[in-house]
């Protein structure tokens, strides 16, 4: 049968980074035609192994087979030719490019020594049609969201003509619904016999869409598994290599005094709209509040106001009854605010600064990491090692570059710097953002733990499990309002997708 | 393919960088039959032969040092100062007057007043690009290239129709310096066969040593390197993006401006008219380049160019090479150290980022252990 050649063929992959084996004797088959998942810790080594595949990194040692041949993926090129394409974790396009430039850079058809745009623009239409992309190749990339981001990827491999597709974290960036379409998108890609390698770290999505998965632990093979065979409990068991509460036991909230109080607050977006049209609400100590939404209806303003990075046009902010309006960033800080931004990389860390820098960000210039501003570094180090333990942040070292973290192991790096703070005020943007479940866990965790210390959590996710699960109550931002308030234990996803559509309840019931 | 530790590819690689510049360099003087041995033969003994030699070598690297570092520290925060010129000059000229003017001034007050005004005047023309910067966010390199004419057009002002006619000889060029505002040093001079070699090098290791202590081990190195590394992450860790922009272009530009003074209370004992914007700064931008940034890459780097521009002179008078086939040399030469990233990418290193080997062992057991102890319940 078809199904059953095998087109991929990893064997026995070990990859080496200075003494730090990421992958040690991993075996991957991937099959034609079907769906693929890789499942592994944050760290585990996936991104490691696909860039293997993909030709960005040489293996230490290990065999690797396309469709039956022995090959030696060198650079992307061979990669390229082999029909083997790769959607990375973080994209790879050129803001100012349309997306038709962007599909053909590097790949480029020529007619003599002009470049056929009329070709290409014509076969990536097609490519759009058929797999329902709904792309418009004219436009810049900076004008289209991230998820339509994420099909220029999908276009630009299928243009390349690969066969092989490998998706490295792609539904971390979508919303729900996004994600459904995704799915629908790839088994459609599946169908028409590519291969496909899908990451991910939600066991539910590999239920809706692989039809295997192999699992991998501490840059070890765990095995392979048909989808239909496992439960999500054993996966994540498989992956973490202990038992995964999946269901969070959550005591009752005691709450205190308000910490955080916003009323009536006005923010102008970039374009000088009005981002947020009056916002109040309120959040008391001990209290996690869930900020549910479609993604844009205004959560980067509000985010930004109450950090003090955007200017705010009227209304006020308060934190422990101070008039924090448009205060300086430190001093909101200082007063006892810590926030956790949904884009670690652009916001959260400086790349190529070491790990015990990154965890100092907030309190270098604060005694005893430096006296008279002179840095401390023993003790900026001795604190960083505290934390790596403490928050388990898988690193060879603190003084190795943030950028060589996994994924998640970047986000624990925020997190234990920021939880660190000992803040009364936790602003938490998207905090599990690409974290394996065992590390969700975890985080989940330590937020309900600091909400036991009698801190105050604002959650603002688009992920509605994670607010279901989390909070205490729950605002639904749209259109720059509030257009209701609902309690977890009250209310269904159905509820809440109305809400977030701006379908306001009728009768206040729950408020 | 070679596999090295990343510690020896640190020092090969310059190494093998410099070699092949050389290389090429006699390469293309054996193309117009010119004999490399004698040539470089002529170059090395003109600038180390002999003490008069290294006390040129080394005076001429003083000035380098310090716009070097005066580049190396907006680079860090993310700007690129090609004012360079024009911030020594302001130094030059300022330190000089000032030592003209007060003729009777005890050396302890006067020469540190002129050196610290120095400094201030090539700190104030590269903040005058910073405030700029930070206050609407004009590019900097276009402020600081016209910020060298404004500077050098200014100079030719200021000596023509306001200094007053005692401190000059003439309306391009000032008297002397006396000794009392002076970094010449009679027995350093005399110790390094009567060169030029003065003070300013003291000043120049001191300025070195200053420079890695301020970016390595203070909180204002910190946020400097940080705001160029990542502004938004900067400021959303509370630093200011403006504050830190000034800061380092006063900062830069007083180092520049020290190149100034050095030159002009150290190696020429007074101020002329300059007709095109100082050669120190730019190659104060090279030598910043070729040593990577680095404190010690800096100095390094600025003895080489300097053996490169003594040892040039030498060619010319002692193996008697054309002025055209030594230029060609030299850029060669600094062609070659300059695109030794290039070779380093001949070496498949291990990855260079870790240096400390004995983190290791405890780091692959924290990442073998599966977390049990993950959520520390
Ligand atoms: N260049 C590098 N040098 C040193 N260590 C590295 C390097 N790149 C990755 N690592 C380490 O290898 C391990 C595996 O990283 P990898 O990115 O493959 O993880 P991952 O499974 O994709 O995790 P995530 O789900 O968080 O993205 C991590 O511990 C990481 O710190
Ligand atoms: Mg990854």
């Amino acid at each position: 049968m078809e199904n059953t050649t095998n087109v991929i063929e990893m064997k026995h992959i070990v990859k080496d980074f200075n003494g730090f084996k990421a992958n040690n004797d991993i075996n991957l088959t991937l099959r034609k035609g079907e769906i693929l998942a890789l499942l592994g810790e944050n760290g585990a080594g996936k991104s490691t192994l696909m860039s293997i595949l993909s030709g960005l990194l040489m293996p230490t040692s290990g065999e690797i087979d396309v469709r039956g041949q022995e090959v030696e993926i060198k650079n992307p090129t061979v990669a390229k030719n082999l029909g083997i394409g790769m959607v990375h974790q973080h994209f790879m396009l050129m803001e100012s490019f349309t997306v038709l430039e962007n599909i053909i850079l590097g790949h480029e058809t020529t007619k003599g020594p002009k470049l056929d745009f009329k070709k290409a623009q014509q076969q990536i239409e097609e490519l759009s049609q058929r797999y329902n992309l709904n792309i418009d190749p004219k436009k810049k990339v900076s004008e289209i969201t991230v998820a339509q981001q994420q099909r220029v990827e999908i276009l630009k491999v299928l243009y390349r003509g690969a066969d092989i597709m490998i998706f490295d974290e792609p539904t971390a960036v979508l919303t729900p619904q996004e994600i459904t379409e995704f799915i629908q998108i790839i088994k459609e890609l599946a169908k028409e016999g590519k291969s496909i390698i899908l990451i991910t770290h939600k066991l539910e999505e590999i239920k809706r869409a692989a039809d295997r998965v192999t699992v991998i632990r501490a840059g070890k093979s765990v095995g392979t598994f048909d989808v239909s065979d496992v439960t999500n409990n054993r996966l994540a068991e498989l992956m973490v290599g202990r038992h995964v509460n999946m269901k969070l036991d959550k005591p009752s909230a005691e709450v205190g005094k308000t910490t955080l109080k916003v009323s009536d607050l006005k923010v102008k977006n970039k374009q000088g709209i009005l981002a947020l049209k009056g916002l109040s609400f309120n959040l008391r100590a001990g209290e996690i509040l869930g900020v549910a939404g479609i993604d844009g209806n205004g959560q980067d303003e509000l985010v930004r106001a109450l950090t003090g990075m955007q200017h705010v046009d009227s209304g006020k902010i308060s934190i422990n009854d101070e008039d924090m309006t448009n205060q300086k960033v430190r001093k909101i800080t200082e007063k006892g605010v810590s926030y956790i931004p949904s884009d670690r990389q652009k916001y959260g860390l400086i790349l190529p600064f070491s790990i015990s820098d990154n965890l100092a960000l907030q309190n270098y210039y604060q005694q005893p990491y430096s006296s008279h501003h002179v840095m401390h570094y023993d003790l900026i180090h001795q604190h960083a090692d505290e934390l790596i333990k403490k928050f388990d942040i898988r690193t060879t070292g603190s003084s190795l570059p943030v950028s060589d973290l996994s994924g998640g192991n970047q986000q624990k790096v925020i997190i234990a710097r920021e939880l660190d703070l000992d803040s009364d005020l936790i602003i938490a943007f998207q905090p599990t953002r690409g974290l394996d479940v065992g590390a969700i866990e975890y985080i989940h965790q330590q937020l309900l733990l600091e909400r036991a210390k009698g801190k105050a959590i604002l959650l603002i996710s688009y992920e509605l499990d994670e607010i279901m699960q989390l909070s205490d109550r729950i605002i639904v931002l749209h259109d720059g309002d509030i257009s209701g308030e609902v309690k977890p234990e009250e209310t269904s996803d159905e509820e809440l997708g109305l809400l977030m559509t701006g379908i306001k309840k009728e009768g206040n019931a729950f408020a | 393919m070679l596999k090295v530790t990343p510690k020896t590819k640190k020092i090969l690689v310059p190494l093998i960088s410099i070699f092949a510049g050389f290389l090429v360099g006699a390469l293309i003087m054996l193309i117009w039959s010119y004999n490399p041995f004698e040539a470089y033969s002529s170059m090395f003994s003109s600038a180390l032969g002999n003490m008069n030699g290294i006390g040129e070598t080394i005076r001429e690297a003083t000035p380098l040092i310090f716009t070097a570092i005066g580049f190396a520290i907006a680079s860090s925060a993310g700007f690129f100062n090609i004012g360079l010129p024009g911030q020594a000059q302001a130094g030059w000229l300022t330190s000089i007057w000032i030592v003209l003017a007060n003729p009777n001034m005890p050396k302890v007050i006067l020469l540190p007043l002129a050196v610290i005004a120095g400094a201030l005047a090539g700190a104030a023309v590269a903040g005058v690009a910073g405030w700029l910067r930070a206050q609407f966010g004009t590019n900097e390199v276009i402020t600081t290239i016209m910020l060298n004419y404004i500077v050098l057009y200014s100079c030719q002002y200021l000596m023509q129709q306001v200094m007053s006619s005692k401190l000059r000889i003439d309306t391009d060029t000032t008297k002397t310096i006396t000794a009392n505002g002076s970094l010449k040093i009679d027995w350093l001079s005399s110790m390094f066969g009567d060169s030029r070699i003065n003070a300013g090098i003291f000043l120049a290791l001191i300025g070195v040593f200053i420079y890695w202590y301020l970016m390595k081990k203070t909180t204002t190195g910190f946020e400097i390197r940080s705001v160029g590394a990542n502004p938004y992450a900067s400021r959303y860790a509370g630093m200011s993006t403006k504050k830190n922009i000034i800061y380092s272009m006063l900062l830069s530009g007083g180092f520049a401006g020290l190149g100034g003074v050095v030159q002009g209370l150290g190696t020429y004992q007074n101020y002329f008219t300059q007709t095109t914007s100082l050669d120190i700064g730019w190659d104060g931008l090279s030598v910043a380049l070729l040593g990577g940034g680095t404190a010690i890459g800096i100095l390094l780097a600025a003895i080489l160019f300097s053996i490169l521009k003594i040892g040039g002179l030498g060619m010319q008078t002692i193996a008697g090479i054309p002025y055209e086939i030594v230029s060609i040399v030299i850029a060669a030469i600094i062609f070659f150290v300059a695109i030794q990233y290039v070779i380093g990418l001949l070496f498949k290193s291990r990855k260079a980022s870790v240096e400390e080997p004995e983190q290791k062992t405890d780091g692959t057991n924290t990442a073998n252990t599966t977390s049990t102890e993950g959520g520390q319940r």
